[in-house]
Formats: structure tokens, C-alpha cells, sequence
């Protein structure tokens, strides 16, 4: 049994202009010592899923279920879900300035994470352990920087000092919401090195959130692509990059700028992501599609497995052996396409096809 | 600072530049720091561009990289006369447009202009976004009335909006349209230069890739020539030229694209190709990352002589004393230049033992 396993997650919030549906049944397990990639484009859903399992996205209209260590999260009450979370899941956000209480010193607060979640721990116990920590996540001089103020520290900085806030009480997972996309280059390669290196000491579940492909390729073992709410594709990190089936997923990787290929042409994908409100009909993803099949604007397809081990899945109509990015795969796509391609689908492709990079509707 | 005086072949962005659109000389902007009390007075400097030459051929693309605060937005700004600068020159097309009086810049100001990186903070989000894309034209005069709404009108089906949706709000659009009225309103006084000032950072990577393909289109339809700044490096080499890497207000390195990535010869280039994530898991296992330790140290108080060197893994007693000048390297081609000590040879392992190299696979 996994550390964590979240089965049919749904999450909606009814809002003036009609119900948003962020999360549309998501299932998805992560074993201690493990790492998982959520990626997708902004709005896809992959924060609200997270945060609705810590009780932080108020509003929802949530069902399904998330065992956490045998317990399911999502039935706990709101102070019960205090305790889980910091003492057992923990999360590092975005912005590392907005998440630290700027008129506090950043060994107070570390203090305050300790002492909340155990009242025997004395004060001067806790800032023995707030120094210890800032140490262990590489802050230099951590006995004088344990009593400055967030604003004295760098961005670099202060994601440290969020980490080590969220190790303070050893927990058992750690969820880190895009924990490096405010930072530069080599400094986003300092924080992934030392995230990687605590989970290793201390055999730590970690769930990362990103939109950059280049994170997940770095640092994950499984990753979950997600578009609209939903699962797209789940597999091994290698099966994601390599052996893509959703065309999503392919989209994806194509429309990096390659080194290879440097001055021409990118692949973007057409069009926008879709508003959550107002989805279109059958798979989500089909107007966007190139591969776009009649059966693809009426049915929603669900997750099957489409490699040998049932660890590779994808959501999608096309045929099982379409995994992959080369010659031959591009082929069975192109017969299935052939053979499942009437009037509807014909239209919606013929639109993609001539307006290349038109972006078609307004949200 | 004499002697950051860069020598004569030591300019960025020559290649194959016969015809020279923008020259920048030794161009430098020193910020005044106010101290407190009852009369402010300057109490230091925030070194924000030391420095720097550069040249940007017709038609070309050069890119600027480097990290937060290496001076790169505030050297485009110089560039386009929106804050004065402290010393140097900027000629374009010939002439000397450093520090002219409004009046006299105007003209220039057609030729030059900027799309920026947050397409939610740079459209004013209580006025229509015809009007918007029309503003170059009321304010330089040039078109009205039905006139200025036929244009607008071009601009927006040229850069893939729907011109029906001229009379809609900017909330109404989503992050990658944004951007294309930024990039329509940039384009309204058909400019000879754009400066895109992290065009792409805020949009989703397939979006990204939409508003690359038009900035290319549009480059090749008039003719154009980009200051393309970004920090991510796979980006700027998709669309440049020539590229220059700046450290601290100062340019690290800069040549034609290729040598500079296939053989960087700074650290710092070393240091920030190897730590840019590359979306392939095998070869993100097998490279060897130079983790730099520590952060950017403030630009009010560089260190002395080479600027990188209390981060560079082969800083020397030499580097803290002594500024490298910007010089072409041997076995480097002439447009190729880079300021250090202890340039990086071929097949030199600059990373550490650390972990990250040859990490294990789960």
C-alpha cells in the first residue's frame, strides 16, 4: 500500500457564471521515498488538487477519496487536517516572500511551526533545532541568520528557509507547488540539488508541481501530465519522455525549444487551454487535437494502460501501440486518425490544419 | 573603470553585421542610492550597467542572458532612451541618440520598441484593446479616425487576433494574447528594432511556442531586428543570432550562438548551460551540473576584479585583483569574446564531485 493513494479525486466550485470544474477524477498513488511530477498549463488543475488534500482550497465541492497512511484525508475535520499537515505532509509554495511573515525573524517562525504542533518543545529547544535546520539546508552563519528578517534574504534564500521550515517536523511527504520557478537558473539547480538530497536522507515522499518539463526530466521517478482536470497521461518519467501517447503529452515535449533544432520552426499546440466551466464535449483535448477522431468529440476516453508493465496510461482514443515518437508510431496514428475520421471530425481537424497558429477562441 | 574600457574587436554581436542598425559604446548606468536623514544625500551607486559595447546588425537577433539583476532590462532600457544614461553612447542608424532631449527623440522612439514580459501589467486593463494597439498612432500623429481602426484592425489579423475583437477588454483575453497586442502595438509604427524584454517567461510552454513562431514570422515579413532578453537559455537559442552573457553589469561573454554553446568559455556560460533543466531524462542524469555556490552579490558593492570570481570555481588570487578584459580567446573565432582569467578549455570538467554528477538511477 502507497504512502498516499487518491482515488476518483473531484473538486468543482460553483462561481457567478457557472460551476468550475478544476479537478474531473484523478487517481493517483506516490510510495515513500518516491517523487511525482504533476505537470500541465496553468489551470489544469494540478495546484487545487494538492491543496484540497490539505483542506487549503475552501469552496470546493470535493468527493473521492485520498488515504494518507490509511487515513482518508479528505473525511478528516479542519483541525484534525491541522495536525496532519506540517507534522506529516508538508508544502513549499511559489513565492518564497509571500509565504514568510515579513515582520517576524525567520527563526521565530521556524520556532512557531515546531512549538504549534508540540507544546513540550521549550523555546529555547525549538531555536536549537530552527539554527540546526538552516544549517542542514545550506544557509551560511545560521546561528546570526536565524535572526533576520525574510526581507534580508534572497530569493535563493528564503526558498531554503521554506524547506527547511517544512522539514522542521520530519514529515512524511512534501508537497512543493512550482518551489523553483522564481528563481534563475543556477539557483533553481541549487534548490532541486538539495530537495533531492533531504529526500534521499530521510526517505521522503515528495509530490513536485511544475509546468517546466526540464524540472520534471531532472528530479522525478513517475509524472502525471494533466489537462483540464483530468489525467492525461500517467507513467514512468522515461515512458513520458520517450514513449509519449497522449498527443497532449506529445504537443508538450515538441513545443520546447530543442537544441537541435535551433532557428526553425517550433511545434507550439493550436488554440488554448479550454475554460473549465464551459468544457467542450467528449475528450477535452479534441479541439486542440491534430489526431482529432469522431469518437474523440463525443466520448471522453478514460486512463487504460498502454504498456506492457499497466504502469504506462493514457487517456486517449488512439490505438495502444501509438506510444512513441517515432516513424512507426506516427504511422498507426495516422491509419487509426484515417479510419475513425468522419464529417465532425474532419471539420475540427481542417481548422486546426489551416489556422495553424490562430488562437481560435476568447476565454 | 578605465581599465573595463573593452578593446576594439571586443564587441558583442558582430556577426556578419556589415550593416550596423545599433551601436552601443562603453555604455554605463549607475543608479544613485539616496541615504536617510533630513537631506538625502547619495551614498553609493547600484553598478547596473558597466560597460557594456555591443552591435546589432539589420535583420538580426541577439540575445541577452544572464540572471535577476545582471543589469540586462536596465541595459534595454538605455538602449531605448527610457532612462538616461550615465556614460557611453548609443548611435542608431549612424546617429548619437544618447541622452537627446525628448523633443529630439521622438523620431528614434518610432524605430525603437519594447514588448514586455508581463502581458497583464503592461495593458491597461480599463481601455479597449483597439484603442490600446492604436495609441503609437495618436501619439505620433500618424493616423486617425476610420484610418487608425483599418490599421489596427491589419495589425491585430497579422499578429493572429481576431479584428472583430476590437472593441473588447484586456481581461478578456488569456496570457498568450496578451502578448500578441503587446506585440501588435509594438509592431503599429513599423519599428526597426524591438527589444523584447522577456517576451515568453509568463506563458505556458505550448503558448510560448505560438508567440516565437510569430516574433520569427514577423522578423522575416519586415525585416526586423530583436534585443531579445530571457533567462531561458533553450529560448534564446532558439531565436538568436548572436548572444551575450552578462554577469553583474557586465558582459561575461558574447559571440555568434553556436561557439558560445557549443564551447563556452566562461564559467559563469559553463556554469549557467549546465544548471538550464533540459527536458530529457538521460541527459539529465549524465551531465555534469556546476552548482555555483551562493547568490549574485549586490551590484552597490561588486567584488573587485573579476566580478564572478568569489562564485567561479577556478577563481585564482589574480581574478580578485585584476579585471579580465572582454578579448577573443585562442582557437575562438574573432566575433567570440569572453572576459577571463582562466577561460574553460575543450573537455575541461568544471562540476564538482558533487551528487548531482552521475547520480544513480531509480
Amino acid at each position: 500500500m502507497s504512502l498516499l493513494e487518491v482515488s476518483d479525486l473531484r473538486v468543482s466550485f460553483p462561481t457567478a457564471d457557472g460551476v468550475v470544474k478544476a479537478v474531473r477524477g484523478v487517481s493517483f498513488s506516490v510510495d515513500t521515498g518516491r517523487t511525482l511530477g504533476i505537470v500541465g498549463e496553468s489551470g489544469s488543475g494540478k495546484t487545487v488538487l494538492t491543496q484540497t488534500l490539505l483542506g487549503l482550497a475552501p469552496g470546493g465541492q470535493v468527493s473521492g477519496q485520498a488515504l494518507f497512511d490509511g487515513t482518508d484525508l479528505l473525511s478528516l475535520r479542519p483541525e484534525q487536517l491541522r495536525k496532519v499537515r506540517g507534522a506529516e505532509i508538508a508544502v513549499i509554495f511559489q513565492d518564497p516572500l509571500t509565504s514568510l511573515h515579513p515582520l517576524y525573524r525567520v527563526g521565530w517562525q521556524i520556532r512557531e511551526m515546531i512549538r504549534s504542533h508540540d507544546k513540550s518543545v521549550s523555546k529555547s529547544q525549538a531555536q536549537e533545532r530552527a539554527v540546526e535546520l538552516l544549517a542542514r539546508v545550506g544557509i551560511p552563519q545560521p546561528r546570526q541568520r536565524v535572526n533576520d528578517y525574510p526581507h534580508q534574504f534572497s530569493g535563493g534564500m528564503r526558498q531554503r528557509v521554506m524547506i527547511a521550515m517544512a522539514l522542521s517536523l520530519s514529515p512524511k511527504m512534501i508537497i512543493a507547488d512550482e518551489p523553483t520557478t522564481a528563481l534563475d537558473a543556477t539557483v533553481q539547480a541549487q534548490i532541486l540539488d538539495l530537495l533531492l538530497q533531504l529526500q534521499q536522507e530521510s526517505d521522503t515522499a515528495l509530490i513536485m508541481i511544475t509546468h517546466d518539463l526540464g524540472v520534471v526530466a531532472d528530479i522525478a521517478d513517475d509524472v502525471l501530465v494533466m489537462y483540464a482536470g483530468r489525467a492525461a497521461e500517467k507513467a514512468s518519467k522515461h515512458d513520458i519522455f520517450y514513449r509519449p501517447h497522449h498527443p497532449y503529452t506529445k504537443g508538450l515535449l515538441e513545443s520546447i525549444p530543442n537544441s537541435s533544432a535551433a532557428g526553425e520552426r517550433l511545434k507550439p499546440i493550436t488554440g488554448q487551454p479550454p475554460s473549465l466551466i464551459n468544457l467542450p464535449s467528449g475528450c477535452a483535448f479534441h479541439p486542440r487535437c491534430t489526431y482529432v477522431m469522431d469518437r474523440c468529440l463525443t466520448e471522453e476516453p478514460s486512463l487504460v494502460a498502454v504498456g506492457d508493465a499497466g504502469e504506462h496510461r493514457s487517456a486517449c482514443w488512439l490505438p495502444v501501440a501509438a506510444a512513441g515518437t517515432a516513424a512507426e508510431a506516427e504511422e498507426i496514428r495516422r491509419r487509426a486518425v484515417g479510419a475513425g475520421r468522419h464529417d465532425a471530425a474532419v471539420k475540427v481537424a481542417e481548422e486546426i490544419a489551416s489556422a495553424p497558429e490562430s488562437e481560435g477562441s476568447v476565454i | 573603470m578605465s581599465e573595463t574600457l573593452p578593446s576594439a574587436p571586443a564587441r558583442a554581436g558582430l556577426d556578419g553585421a556589415d550593416d550596423v542598425l545599433v551601436r552601443v559604446d562603453n555604455l554605463v548606468k549607475y543608479f544613485p542610492v539616496k541615504g536617510g536623514g533630513l537631506v538625502s544625500r547619495t551614498v553609493a551607486h547600484v553598478q547596473a550597467v558597466d560597460g557594456v559595447s555591443l552591435t546589432i546588425g539589420r535583420g538580426q537577433t541577439i540575445g541577452l542572458v544572464g540572471e535577476t539583476g545582471c543589469g540586462k532590462s536596465t541595459l534595454a532600457r538605455c538602449i531605448a532612451g527610457l532612462i538616461p544614461v550615465t556614460s557611453g553612447t548609443v548611435t542608431f542608424e549612424g546617429q548619437n541618440i544618447t541622452n537627446l532631449p525628448r523633443r529630439r527623440m521622438q523620431p528614434y522612439r518610432r524605430e525603437i520598441q519594447m514588448i514586455f514580459q508581463d502581458p497583464y501589467g503592461s495593458l491597461n486593463p480599463r481601455r479597449r484593446v483597439g484603442s490600446i494597439i492604436g495609441d503609437p498612432f495618436a501619439v505620433h500623429k500618424t493616423a486617425t479616425g476610420s484610418e487608425r481602426k483599418k490599421a489596427v484592425q491589419e495589425l491585430m489579423e497579422r499578429v493572429g487576433l481576431n479584428p472583430e475583437h476590437y472593441n473588447r477588454y484586456p481581461a478578456e483575453f488569456s496570457g498568450g494574447q496578451r502578448q500578441r497586442i503587446g506585440v501588435a502595438r509594438a509592431l503599429a509604427l513599423k519599428p526597426k528594432l524591438i527589444i523584447c524584454d522577456e517576451p515568453v517567461s509568463a506563458l505556458d510552454v505550448s503558448i510560448q511556442a505560438q508567440v516565437l513562431n510569430l516574433l520569427a514570422d514577423l522578423q522575416q515579413d519586415f525585416g526586423l531586428s530583436y534585443l531579445f532578453i530571457a533567462h531561458d537559455l533553450e529560448v534564446v537559442r532558439h531565436v538568436s543570432n548572436s548572444v551575450i552573457v552578462m554577469y553583474l553589469g557586465r558582459v561575461a561573454e558574447a559571440g555568434p550562438r553556436d561557439p558560445v554553446y557549443d564551447a563556452p568559455r566562461h564559467p559563469y556560460t559553463n556554469a549557467l548551460l549546465s544548471a538550464a533543466p533540459a527536458a530529457d531524462p538521460d541527459a539529465a542524469a549524465a551531465r555534469q551540473r556546476i552548482i555555483l555556490s551562493g547568490d549574485v552579490p549586490s551590484p552597490i558593492n561588486p567584488p573587485a576584479g573579476c566580478r564572478f570570481h568569489p562564485r567561479c570555481p577556478k577563481a585564482q588570487e589574480r581574478c580578485g585583483q585584476e579585471v579580465p578584459p572582454l578579448e577573443v580567446k585562442a582557437g575562438d573565432p574573432a566575433t567570440h569574446v569572453t572576459s577571463c582569467h582562466f577561460p574553460v578549455q575543450e573537455g575541461e570538467v568544471l562540476a564538482r564531485a558533487g551528487r548531482t554528477a552521475g547520480r544513480p538511477q531509480r
